[in-house]
Protein backbone atom coordinates (compact mmCIF):
# COMPACT_ATOMS: atom_id res chain seq x y z
CA UNK A 1 0.00 0.00 0.00
CA UNK A 2 1.51 3.30 -0.87
CA UNK A 3 -1.25 5.76 0.86
CA UNK A 4 1.06 7.59 3.24
CA UNK A 5 3.02 8.32 0.12
CA UNK A 6 0.84 9.46 -2.14
CA UNK A 7 -0.74 11.76 0.46
CA UNK A 8 2.23 13.30 1.80
CA UNK A 9 3.04 14.54 -2.06
CA UNK A 10 -0.23 15.89 -3.15
CA UNK A 11 0.21 19.61 -2.86
CA UNK A 12 2.86 19.16 -5.02
CA UNK A 13 1.08 16.70 -7.63
CA UNK A 14 -1.68 18.26 -8.00
CA UNK A 15 -1.11 21.82 -8.05
CA UNK A 16 2.80 21.83 -8.80
CA UNK A 17 3.32 23.48 -5.46
CA UNK A 18 6.81 24.05 -4.63
CA UNK A 19 9.08 26.72 -2.39
CA UNK A 20 10.58 29.77 -3.19
CA UNK A 21 13.87 30.46 -1.76
CA UNK A 22 13.85 33.39 0.96
CA UNK A 23 17.67 34.44 0.21
CA UNK A 24 17.80 34.75 -3.36
CA UNK A 25 14.48 33.98 -4.73
CA UNK A 26 15.15 31.08 -6.39
CA UNK A 27 11.53 29.08 -7.34
CA UNK A 28 12.00 25.13 -6.28
CA UNK A 29 10.47 22.27 -7.74
CA UNK A 30 9.96 19.45 -6.16
CA UNK A 31 10.31 20.90 -2.84
CA UNK A 32 13.54 19.67 -1.16
CA UNK A 33 13.43 22.58 2.20
CA UNK A 34 17.00 23.47 0.30
CA UNK A 35 17.91 26.14 -1.87
CA UNK A 36 19.98 24.28 -5.09
CA UNK A 37 21.05 27.77 -5.83
CA UNK A 38 22.38 29.40 -3.03
CA UNK A 39 22.25 26.28 -0.35
CA UNK A 40 19.73 28.34 2.19
CA UNK A 41 17.24 27.38 4.20
CA UNK A 42 13.75 27.45 1.82
CA UNK A 43 10.84 26.42 3.30
CA UNK A 44 7.85 29.03 1.89
CA UNK A 45 5.67 27.01 -0.35
CA UNK A 46 5.40 28.89 -4.09
CA UNK A 47 2.73 27.95 -6.81
CA UNK A 48 3.90 27.71 -9.95
CA UNK A 49 2.30 28.92 -13.13
CA UNK A 50 2.18 26.02 -14.67
CA UNK A 51 3.16 27.12 -18.14
CA UNK A 52 6.61 25.93 -19.44
CA UNK A 53 8.19 24.47 -22.90
CA UNK A 54 9.36 20.98 -23.70
CA UNK A 55 13.08 20.62 -23.43
CA UNK A 56 13.14 17.22 -24.36
CA UNK A 57 10.64 13.69 -24.82
CA UNK A 58 10.18 10.38 -25.26
CA UNK A 59 7.18 8.18 -26.42
CA UNK A 60 6.84 5.22 -24.20
CA UNK A 61 5.72 1.50 -25.88
CA UNK A 62 6.00 -0.06 -22.36
CA UNK A 63 4.69 1.49 -19.05
CA UNK A 64 5.39 0.35 -15.48
CA UNK A 65 2.46 -1.07 -13.86
CA UNK A 66 -0.31 1.20 -13.20
CA UNK A 67 0.29 3.20 -16.45
CA UNK A 68 -0.62 0.55 -19.05
CA UNK A 69 -4.15 1.71 -19.61
CA UNK A 70 -2.69 4.81 -21.44
CA UNK A 71 -0.45 3.41 -23.77
CA UNK A 72 1.31 4.76 -25.67
CA UNK A 73 1.89 8.23 -23.54
CA UNK A 74 4.77 10.91 -24.02
CA UNK A 75 7.11 11.83 -21.28
CA UNK A 76 8.54 15.06 -21.51
CA UNK A 77 11.12 16.91 -19.56
CA UNK A 78 9.26 20.93 -19.49
CA UNK A 79 11.42 23.47 -18.33
CA UNK A 80 8.92 25.51 -16.17
CA UNK A 81 8.79 29.37 -16.96
CA UNK A 82 10.17 30.28 -13.36
CA UNK A 83 13.26 28.04 -13.91
CA UNK A 84 12.91 24.32 -12.58
CA UNK A 85 12.54 21.20 -14.97
CA UNK A 86 10.30 18.35 -13.99
CA UNK A 87 9.06 15.27 -16.01
CA UNK A 88 4.92 14.52 -16.73
CA UNK A 89 3.42 12.91 -19.21
CA UNK A 90 1.84 14.52 -22.80
CA UNK A 91 -1.82 14.42 -22.83
CA UNK A 92 -4.76 16.35 -25.15
CA UNK A 93 -1.85 15.97 -28.44
CA UNK A 94 -4.43 15.51 -30.58
CA UNK A 95 -3.13 16.19 -33.74
CA UNK A 96 0.10 18.18 -32.52
CA UNK A 97 3.28 16.98 -33.65
CA UNK A 98 5.53 17.05 -29.69
CA UNK A 99 8.58 19.32 -30.42
CA UNK A 100 11.59 21.03 -28.45
CA UNK A 101 10.39 24.38 -27.37
CA UNK A 102 6.83 23.44 -27.65
CA UNK A 103 5.08 25.85 -24.98
CA UNK A 104 2.54 23.87 -22.71
CA UNK A 105 0.76 24.22 -19.74
CA UNK A 106 -0.53 22.08 -16.45
CA UNK A 107 -3.16 20.29 -16.11
CA UNK A 108 -4.09 18.01 -13.66
CA UNK A 109 -5.84 14.79 -14.73
CA UNK A 110 -6.08 11.22 -13.48
CA UNK A 111 -2.27 9.55 -13.16
CA UNK A 112 -3.12 5.95 -12.51
CA UNK A 113 -4.86 3.32 -10.40
CA UNK A 114 -3.07 2.42 -6.98
CA UNK A 115 -4.01 -1.79 -7.58
CA UNK A 116 -7.18 -3.08 -9.42
CA UNK A 117 -10.41 -1.39 -9.79
CA UNK A 118 -10.69 -1.31 -5.34
CA UNK A 119 -7.66 0.95 -5.12
CA UNK A 120 -7.13 4.65 -5.05
CA UNK A 121 -7.06 6.78 -7.87
CA UNK A 122 -3.89 8.93 -8.15
CA UNK A 123 -4.02 12.54 -9.56
CA UNK A 124 -1.25 14.46 -10.79
CA UNK A 125 0.11 17.11 -13.05
CA UNK A 126 0.56 16.68 -16.59
CA UNK A 127 1.54 18.69 -19.91
CA UNK A 128 -0.92 19.55 -22.97
CA UNK A 129 -0.60 22.13 -25.65
CA UNK A 130 -1.32 25.80 -24.43
CA UNK A 131 -4.86 26.31 -25.44
CA UNK A 132 -5.95 28.88 -28.69
CA UNK B 1 -31.26 42.33 -3.95
CA UNK B 2 -34.16 43.43 -1.68
CA UNK B 3 -35.61 42.06 1.65
CA UNK B 4 -38.26 39.07 0.92
CA UNK B 5 -41.02 40.15 0.67
CA UNK B 6 -43.74 38.06 3.08
CA UNK B 7 -45.45 35.07 1.11
CA UNK B 8 -43.27 35.22 -1.71
CA UNK B 9 -41.66 32.07 -3.12
CA UNK B 10 -38.38 33.61 -4.76
CA UNK B 11 -35.18 32.86 -2.53
CA UNK B 12 -33.73 36.16 -1.79
CA UNK B 13 -30.48 36.40 0.36
CA UNK B 14 -30.60 39.19 3.45
CA UNK B 15 -27.02 40.13 1.60
CA UNK B 16 -26.76 40.76 -2.01
CA UNK B 17 -24.62 38.22 -3.83
CA UNK B 18 -23.20 37.06 -7.44
CA UNK B 19 -21.67 35.27 -9.03
CA UNK B 20 -17.33 36.20 -8.85
CA UNK B 21 -16.35 34.02 -11.05
CA UNK B 22 -16.96 31.71 -13.38
CA UNK B 23 -15.42 28.44 -15.88
CA UNK B 24 -16.37 25.87 -18.04
CA UNK B 25 -14.36 22.94 -19.18
CA UNK B 26 -15.23 20.13 -21.97
CA UNK B 27 -12.85 17.27 -23.10
CA UNK B 28 -11.76 17.62 -26.34
CA UNK B 29 -13.43 13.92 -27.89
CA UNK B 30 -16.48 13.64 -29.93
CA UNK B 31 -18.56 11.06 -30.74
CA UNK B 32 -20.80 12.22 -33.81
CA UNK B 33 -24.75 10.68 -33.04
CA UNK B 34 -24.32 9.14 -36.47
CA UNK B 35 -21.72 6.80 -35.73
CA UNK B 36 -23.42 5.58 -32.47
CA UNK B 37 -26.26 4.98 -35.30
CA UNK B 38 -24.36 2.75 -37.78
CA UNK B 39 -23.19 0.72 -35.26
CA UNK B 40 -26.72 -0.01 -33.69
CA UNK B 41 -28.26 -0.57 -36.76
CA UNK B 42 -30.44 2.71 -36.74
CA UNK B 43 -31.45 5.53 -38.76
CA UNK B 44 -28.85 8.18 -38.78
CA UNK B 45 -31.70 10.42 -39.36
CA UNK B 46 -33.75 10.34 -36.35
CA UNK B 47 -30.51 10.83 -33.68
CA UNK B 48 -31.32 13.66 -30.79
CA UNK B 49 -27.98 15.29 -31.56
CA UNK B 50 -24.99 16.07 -33.64
CA UNK B 51 -22.18 14.74 -31.22
CA UNK B 52 -21.33 14.01 -27.86
CA UNK B 53 -18.21 15.16 -26.08
CA UNK B 54 -15.91 12.48 -24.26
CA UNK B 55 -13.50 12.55 -21.90
CA UNK B 56 -10.41 11.26 -22.62
CA UNK B 57 -8.20 7.94 -20.84
CA UNK B 58 -7.30 10.17 -17.60
CA UNK B 59 -10.40 12.56 -17.52
CA UNK B 60 -13.08 12.42 -14.93
CA UNK B 61 -15.28 14.26 -12.93
CA UNK B 62 -12.79 15.31 -10.76
CA UNK B 63 -10.43 16.74 -13.16
CA UNK B 64 -12.91 18.80 -15.72
CA UNK B 65 -14.04 19.89 -11.91
CA UNK B 66 -10.45 20.98 -11.20
CA UNK B 67 -10.05 23.36 -14.66
CA UNK B 68 -13.60 24.55 -14.89
CA UNK B 69 -12.87 25.68 -10.81
CA UNK B 70 -9.03 27.43 -11.96
CA UNK B 71 -11.07 29.17 -15.05
CA UNK B 72 -13.59 30.39 -12.34
CA UNK B 73 -11.00 31.16 -9.54
CA UNK B 74 -8.66 33.13 -12.70
CA UNK B 75 -11.73 35.31 -13.62
CA UNK B 76 -12.82 35.79 -9.94
CA UNK B 77 -8.97 37.20 -9.06
CA UNK B 78 -9.17 35.55 -5.46
CA UNK B 79 -6.88 34.52 -3.78
CA UNK B 80 -8.55 30.39 -3.65
CA UNK B 81 -7.51 30.57 0.29
CA UNK B 82 -10.67 32.89 1.29
CA UNK B 83 -13.42 30.26 -0.23
CA UNK B 84 -15.19 29.39 2.70
CA UNK B 85 -17.04 25.92 0.81
CA UNK B 86 -16.22 23.74 -2.08
CA UNK B 87 -19.60 22.11 -3.44
CA UNK B 88 -19.92 19.83 -6.08
CA UNK B 89 -22.41 18.43 -8.29
CA UNK B 90 -22.51 15.06 -10.16
CA UNK B 91 -23.75 12.05 -10.74
CA UNK B 92 -20.87 10.70 -11.81
CA UNK B 93 -18.38 11.19 -8.70
CA UNK B 94 -15.16 8.75 -9.59
CA UNK B 95 -15.35 7.33 -6.25
CA UNK B 96 -18.91 6.07 -4.08
CA UNK B 97 -17.10 6.43 -1.22
CA UNK B 98 -14.39 9.62 -0.77
CA UNK B 99 -15.36 13.06 -1.94
CA UNK B 100 -14.47 14.58 -5.03
CA UNK B 101 -14.61 18.46 -3.61
CA UNK B 102 -11.51 17.46 -1.27
CA UNK B 103 -9.74 16.61 -4.25
CA UNK B 104 -10.74 19.57 -6.24
CA UNK B 105 -10.48 22.25 -3.43
CA UNK B 106 -6.82 20.82 -2.47
CA UNK B 107 -6.03 20.95 -5.77
CA UNK B 108 -6.53 24.70 -6.79
CA UNK B 109 -5.28 25.96 -3.07
CA UNK B 110 -8.31 26.50 -0.95
CA UNK B 111 -7.24 26.31 2.97
CA UNK B 112 -8.64 23.70 5.14
CA UNK B 113 -11.14 25.58 6.86
CA UNK B 114 -13.98 24.96 4.60
CA UNK B 115 -17.05 23.33 4.08
CA UNK B 116 -16.64 20.55 1.55
CA UNK B 117 -19.38 17.93 -0.04
CA UNK B 118 -20.18 16.34 -2.82
CA UNK B 119 -24.16 16.57 -4.02
CA UNK B 120 -26.41 14.08 -6.18
CA UNK B 121 -29.71 15.08 -7.71
CA UNK B 122 -28.89 14.02 -10.98
CA UNK B 123 -28.80 16.60 -13.66
CA UNK B 124 -29.81 19.64 -11.46
CA UNK B 125 -26.89 18.82 -8.79
CA UNK B 126 -24.41 21.87 -9.96
CA UNK B 127 -27.81 24.04 -9.49
CA UNK B 128 -28.19 23.08 -6.40
CA UNK B 129 -25.10 23.41 -5.39
CA UNK B 130 -25.16 27.12 -6.64
CA UNK B 131 -28.20 27.99 -5.03
CA UNK B 132 -26.32 26.36 -1.55
CA UNK B 133 -23.07 28.38 -2.44
CA UNK B 134 -25.49 31.29 -2.64
CA UNK B 135 -27.05 30.84 0.73
CA UNK B 136 -23.71 30.70 2.50
CA UNK B 137 -22.68 34.19 1.02
CA UNK B 138 -26.09 35.68 1.19
CA UNK B 139 -26.10 34.97 4.77
CA UNK B 140 -22.74 36.40 5.36
CA UNK B 141 -21.60 33.08 6.99
CA UNK B 142 -18.27 33.43 4.04
CA UNK B 143 -17.70 36.00 1.37
CA UNK B 144 -16.69 33.46 -1.32
CA UNK B 145 -18.59 29.80 -2.23
CA UNK B 146 -17.30 27.37 -5.06
CA UNK B 147 -19.79 25.77 -6.74
CA UNK B 148 -19.69 22.85 -9.46
CA UNK B 149 -22.02 21.09 -11.83
CA UNK B 150 -20.07 18.24 -13.68
CA UNK B 151 -20.59 14.96 -15.19
CA UNK B 152 -18.77 12.01 -17.63
CA UNK B 153 -22.49 10.49 -18.21
CA UNK B 154 -22.87 7.20 -18.88
CA UNK B 155 -25.28 5.92 -21.63
CA UNK B 156 -26.06 1.83 -21.81
CA UNK B 157 -24.33 0.84 -25.02
CA UNK B 158 -27.68 0.84 -27.56
CA UNK B 159 -29.61 2.47 -24.93
CA UNK B 160 -31.51 6.05 -26.55
CA UNK B 161 -28.92 7.65 -23.71
CA UNK B 162 -25.54 6.87 -25.53
CA UNK B 163 -26.22 9.36 -28.16
CA UNK B 164 -26.14 11.99 -25.61
CA UNK B 165 -24.68 10.62 -22.31
CA UNK B 166 -21.86 13.68 -22.41
CA UNK B 167 -19.00 14.86 -20.36
CA UNK B 168 -18.15 18.48 -18.79
CA UNK B 169 -18.36 21.08 -16.26
CA UNK B 170 -18.39 24.14 -15.18
CA UNK B 171 -17.74 26.02 -12.13
CA UNK B 172 -19.22 29.53 -10.27
CA UNK B 173 -17.31 31.43 -7.87
CA UNK B 174 -20.42 33.30 -5.78
CA UNK B 175 -19.62 36.23 -3.80
CA UNK B 176 -20.81 39.97 -2.66
CA UNK B 177 -22.32 41.95 -5.44
CA UNK B 178 -20.37 44.15 -5.16
CA UNK B 179 -17.62 42.66 -6.80
CA UNK B 180 -19.63 40.57 -9.13
CA UNK B 181 -19.85 40.38 -12.83
CA UNK B 182 -23.26 38.43 -12.08
CA UNK B 183 -25.91 39.82 -10.13
CA UNK B 184 -28.21 37.22 -8.68
CA UNK B 185 -32.14 38.34 -8.26
CA UNK B 186 -33.44 35.51 -6.89
CA UNK B 187 -33.63 31.72 -6.96
CA UNK B 188 -36.54 29.61 -6.86
CA UNK B 189 -37.02 25.68 -6.85
CA UNK B 190 -39.78 23.17 -7.48
CA UNK B 191 -39.34 19.17 -6.68
CA UNK B 192 -41.79 16.34 -6.18
CA UNK B 193 -40.91 12.30 -6.40
CA UNK B 194 -41.25 11.53 -10.11
CA UNK B 195 -40.17 8.25 -11.18
CA UNK B 196 -38.63 9.44 -14.67
CA UNK B 197 -34.76 8.29 -14.40
CA UNK B 198 -32.81 6.54 -11.73
CA UNK B 199 -29.66 4.16 -11.58
CA UNK B 200 -29.90 1.71 -7.68
CA UNK B 201 -26.61 1.14 -5.90
CA UNK B 202 -23.69 -0.93 -7.62
CA UNK B 203 -25.32 -0.62 -11.01
CA UNK B 204 -23.40 1.00 -13.45
CA UNK B 205 -26.11 2.55 -16.11
CA UNK B 206 -29.65 4.09 -15.26
CA UNK B 207 -32.93 3.28 -15.66
CA UNK B 208 -35.55 5.01 -17.32
CA UNK B 209 -38.91 4.90 -16.92
CA UNK B 210 -40.68 5.72 -20.38
CA UNK B 211 -43.65 6.67 -19.74
CA UNK B 212 -42.29 9.49 -17.23
CA UNK B 213 -39.47 11.22 -19.27
CA UNK B 214 -40.76 14.28 -21.12
CA UNK B 215 -44.11 15.58 -20.08
CA UNK B 216 -44.92 14.64 -16.66
CA UNK B 217 -41.10 15.29 -15.95
CA UNK B 218 -38.69 17.28 -18.15
CA UNK B 219 -41.31 19.69 -19.15
CA UNK B 220 -43.94 19.67 -16.30
CA UNK B 221 -40.82 20.69 -13.64
CA UNK B 222 -38.78 22.96 -16.00
CA UNK B 223 -42.29 24.81 -16.99
CA UNK B 224 -43.12 25.01 -13.16
CA UNK B 225 -39.99 26.54 -12.45
CA UNK B 226 -39.36 28.99 -14.79
CA UNK B 227 -43.04 30.39 -14.96
CA UNK B 228 -43.56 30.70 -11.25
CA UNK B 229 -39.87 32.43 -11.04
CA UNK B 230 -41.26 35.17 -13.65
CA UNK B 231 -44.83 35.37 -12.07
CA UNK B 232 -43.22 35.89 -9.00
CA UNK B 233 -41.07 38.42 -10.09
CA UNK B 234 -43.24 40.38 -12.21
CA UNK B 235 -41.16 39.58 -15.79
CA UNK B 236 -41.93 37.67 -18.95
CA UNK B 237 -39.80 36.30 -21.66
CA UNK B 238 -39.32 39.84 -23.26
CA UNK B 239 -37.27 40.97 -19.62
CA UNK B 240 -34.32 38.49 -20.53
CA UNK B 241 -31.79 38.79 -23.00
CA UNK B 242 -30.48 35.37 -22.50
CA UNK B 243 -32.79 32.06 -21.38
CA UNK B 244 -30.55 28.95 -20.66
CA UNK B 245 -32.69 25.52 -19.54
CA UNK B 246 -31.41 21.98 -19.20
CA UNK B 247 -30.80 20.00 -21.87
CA UNK B 248 -31.07 16.67 -22.66
CA UNK B 249 -31.19 16.99 -26.37
CA UNK B 250 -31.66 19.20 -29.01
CA UNK B 251 -35.60 19.09 -29.03
CA UNK B 252 -36.63 19.34 -25.48
CA UNK B 253 -35.14 22.83 -24.55
CA UNK B 254 -36.33 24.01 -27.54
CA UNK B 255 -39.85 22.84 -26.94
CA UNK B 256 -39.89 24.72 -23.37
CA UNK B 257 -38.40 27.73 -24.49
CA UNK B 258 -41.10 28.26 -26.62
CA UNK B 259 -43.99 27.40 -24.20
CA UNK B 260 -42.89 30.34 -21.87
CA UNK B 261 -42.56 32.09 -24.99
CA UNK B 262 -38.72 32.57 -25.70
CA UNK B 263 -37.23 33.00 -28.81
CA UNK B 264 -34.85 30.91 -30.48
CA UNK B 265 -32.49 33.82 -30.57
CA UNK B 266 -32.71 34.15 -26.53
CA UNK B 267 -32.08 30.14 -26.32
CA UNK B 268 -28.95 29.64 -28.73
CA UNK B 269 -26.27 31.12 -26.98
CA UNK B 270 -26.49 28.92 -24.22
CA UNK B 271 -27.94 26.25 -26.41
CA UNK B 272 -25.03 23.85 -26.17
CA UNK B 273 -26.55 19.77 -26.21
CA UNK B 274 -26.67 19.68 -30.35
CA UNK B 275 -22.31 20.11 -30.19
CA UNK B 276 -21.40 18.62 -26.87
CA UNK B 277 -24.35 16.08 -25.26
CA UNK B 278 -26.27 16.69 -22.45
CA UNK B 279 -23.30 17.29 -19.75
CA UNK B 280 -26.06 16.47 -16.99
CA UNK B 281 -25.22 17.99 -13.71
CA UNK B 282 -23.41 20.35 -16.01
CA UNK B 283 -25.61 20.76 -18.75
CA UNK B 284 -27.04 24.52 -17.93
CA UNK B 285 -24.30 25.45 -16.27
CA UNK B 286 -21.89 25.00 -19.03
CA UNK B 287 -24.86 26.55 -21.05
CA UNK B 288 -24.28 29.68 -18.79
CA UNK B 289 -20.58 30.10 -19.44
CA UNK B 290 -21.30 30.24 -23.01
CA UNK B 291 -23.83 33.27 -22.22
CA UNK B 292 -21.38 34.89 -19.82
CA UNK B 293 -18.98 34.95 -22.71
CA UNK B 294 -20.91 37.17 -25.01
CA UNK B 295 -23.31 38.88 -22.90
CA UNK B 296 -23.37 42.83 -21.89
CA UNK B 297 -23.66 44.53 -18.83
CA UNK B 298 -27.35 44.79 -17.86
CA UNK B 299 -28.45 41.79 -19.71
CA UNK B 300 -30.72 39.70 -17.68
CA UNK B 301 -30.16 35.94 -18.13
CA UNK B 302 -33.45 33.35 -16.71
CA UNK B 303 -31.68 29.66 -16.21
CA UNK B 304 -33.42 26.75 -15.19
CA UNK B 305 -32.02 23.71 -14.45
CA UNK B 306 -33.69 20.30 -14.21
CA UNK B 307 -32.75 17.06 -12.58
CA UNK B 308 -34.61 13.95 -12.62
CA UNK B 309 -36.43 12.30 -9.33
CA UNK B 310 -37.63 15.65 -9.97
CA UNK B 311 -37.09 19.06 -9.85
CA UNK B 312 -35.80 22.15 -11.31
CA UNK B 313 -34.36 25.40 -10.08
CA UNK B 314 -34.60 28.14 -11.77
CA UNK B 315 -32.14 31.25 -11.37
CA UNK B 316 -33.00 35.21 -12.32
CA UNK B 317 -29.59 37.11 -13.05
CA UNK B 318 -28.02 40.08 -14.07
CA UNK B 319 -25.16 40.87 -15.61
CA UNK B 320 -23.08 43.87 -14.08
CA UNK B 321 -19.95 46.06 -15.56
CA UNK B 322 -17.53 44.27 -14.22
CA UNK B 323 -17.63 41.59 -16.96
CA UNK B 324 -16.02 43.19 -19.77
CA UNK B 325 -12.57 43.02 -17.62
CA UNK B 326 -12.84 39.65 -16.28
CA UNK B 327 -14.12 37.50 -19.19
CA UNK B 328 -10.93 37.11 -20.83
CA UNK B 329 -8.85 35.84 -17.93
CA UNK B 330 -9.55 32.14 -18.69
CA UNK B 331 -10.49 30.47 -22.20
CA UNK B 332 -14.44 31.07 -23.18
CA UNK B 333 -16.40 27.70 -23.19
CA UNK B 334 -16.47 28.11 -27.44
CA UNK B 335 -12.73 27.29 -27.42
CA UNK B 336 -13.06 24.23 -25.63
CA UNK B 337 -16.20 23.65 -27.99
CA UNK B 338 -13.44 24.25 -30.84
CA UNK B 339 -10.90 21.81 -29.50
CA UNK B 340 -12.28 18.88 -31.44
CA UNK B 341 -11.02 15.12 -31.74
CA UNK B 342 -13.73 13.16 -33.75
CA UNK B 343 -13.47 9.46 -32.56
CA UNK B 344 -15.33 6.12 -33.50
CA UNK B 345 -17.10 3.81 -31.37
CA UNK B 346 -14.12 1.30 -30.88
CA UNK B 347 -12.10 4.24 -29.54
CA UNK B 348 -15.24 5.18 -27.49
CA UNK B 349 -15.65 1.79 -25.90
CA UNK B 350 -11.95 2.33 -24.71
CA UNK B 351 -11.91 5.50 -23.47
CA UNK B 352 -14.94 4.78 -20.89
CA UNK B 353 -13.83 1.19 -19.87
CA UNK B 354 -16.80 -0.65 -21.84
CA UNK B 355 -14.42 -2.97 -23.18
CA UNK B 356 -13.99 -6.03 -20.76
CA UNK B 357 -9.82 -6.93 -20.86
CA UNK B 358 -9.84 -9.25 -18.19
ZN1 LIG C 1 18.52 30.55 -2.70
Amino acid sequence: MEIPRHWRLQKQRYGLVGEICPHCSAKIFPARDVCPECGGEAKEPFRFSGKGSIYSYTVMNNAPVGFERGLPYTIALVKLDEGPTVTAQLTDLGANKVEIGMPVQMVTRRIKEDGDERGMLIYGYKFRPVMG
Amino acid sequence: MAEKEKGSLLLKTIRPVGIVGYGAYIPQYRLPAAEIARVWGQSEKAVPIKEKAVPGLDEDTITIGIEAARNALARADIDPELIRAVWTGSESHPYAVKPSSTIIAEAIGTSPHIQAADLEFACKAGTEAMVMAIGLVGSGMGDFALALGVDTAQGKPGDALEYTAAAGGAAFVIGPAEIALVEIISTYSYVTDTPDFWRRAYQRYPEHGQRFTGEPAYFKHMHTAAQTMMDESGTSAQDYTYAVFHQPNSKFPRSAAKKLGFTDEQIKTGLLSPVIGNTYAGASPVGLTAILDEAQPGDRILMVSYGSGAGSDALDLRVTDRIAERRHAAPTTAEYIARRIEIDYATYTRYRGILQTR
